[in-house]
């Protein structure tokens, strides 16, 4: 069983490679009992949303309308 | 329909945005930029695909400040890795009991509409600052995962750090931005650090 401080860590690590079945199956139970985590998990999404449409990213699609 | 000396030069403020971010040194940026618009100038004629000129422009940039980021980090010291590695585990310790799950009022807040957040022109002030707060070394890290585009091998081989060594740094860049974040846009804040 996860605790919330190994929870976060795979969050992050989602993102950056694919996790085991196993880490896969325990994040996702975890993360459906612990609206904490749940909550971790989707504002690391949105980080990497958000990054993907900086305006300073090239391959968005506003390159020129949009200079914050 | 511009000819390809002016559409580079149009390029030229994103692609200073874009160096400017990773490596935090206007002048550097500035070299970098010019240096990857002579390169594209002089590689021009090879070049046909017209609708895909910025991307292959770039990929010139994005190979140049690979390269730069690998050597500055040549001089970069393991210690300056390991002091930023410990303030860190320090105050992220803090958010857990010691059975490991979230402390009393530590977990992450609710935010309000983050989509409706990424529309708004001040929102990305926030973010580029608080970017900008990551200690030196997990910054460039996590701009090397995330704006360059490097998958973790290849950011271990460039640094010569370990997987695992990588993946804790980006651990700690993303929860530093995400707490940057939530106590300065989500949050009542106003000071990004």
């Amino acid at each position: 069983m996860l605790n919330c401080k190994e929870s976060t860590r795979l969050i992050s690590q989602a993102q950056d490679r694919s996790l085991s079945l196993t880490e896969q199956t325990a994040l996702v139970a975890h993360v459906l009992i612990c609206a904490g985590c749940r909550r971790y998990r989707d504002q690391m999404n949105f980080l990497r949303t958000v990054l993907r449409r900086h305006p300073a990213y090239p391959d968005t699609k506003t390159d020129s309308d949009r200079t914050p | 329909m511009m000819p390809a000396p002016d559409k580079l030069a149009a390029l030229h403020s994103h692609l200073l945005r874009f160096a400017r971010l990773q490596l935090r040194d206007d002048a550097l940026a500035e070299d970098v930029v010019q240096d990857t618009l002579l390169a594209a100038m002089n590689g021009l004629n090879a070049f046909s695909g017209e609708a895909a000129l910025k991307t292959w422009v770039f990929s010139i940039l994005k190979n140049k400040l690979v390269d730069v980021l690998r050597t500055r980090d040549r001089s970069v010291n393991v210690s300056a890795l390991a002091g930023e590695e410990e303030s860190f585990d320090a105050v992220f310790d803090t958010l857990f009991k010691a059975n490991g799950h979230w402390a009393e009022g530590k977990q992450p807040a609710k935010w309000g509409d983050p989509e409706e957040a990424i529309e708004q022109q001040q929102f990305w002030l926030v973010f580029e600052a608080c970017l900008n707060c990551l200690p030196a070394n997990t910054g460039r890290v996590f701009m090397m995962r995330e704006f360059l585009d490097l998958d973790i091998d290849a950011i271990c081989r460039e640094l010569c750090i370990s997987a695992s060594n990588c993946y804790v740094i980006l651990h700690r860049a993303r929860h530093q931005l995400r707490g940057c974040l939530e106590k300065n846009w989500f949050g009542p804040g106003d000071l990004p650090c």
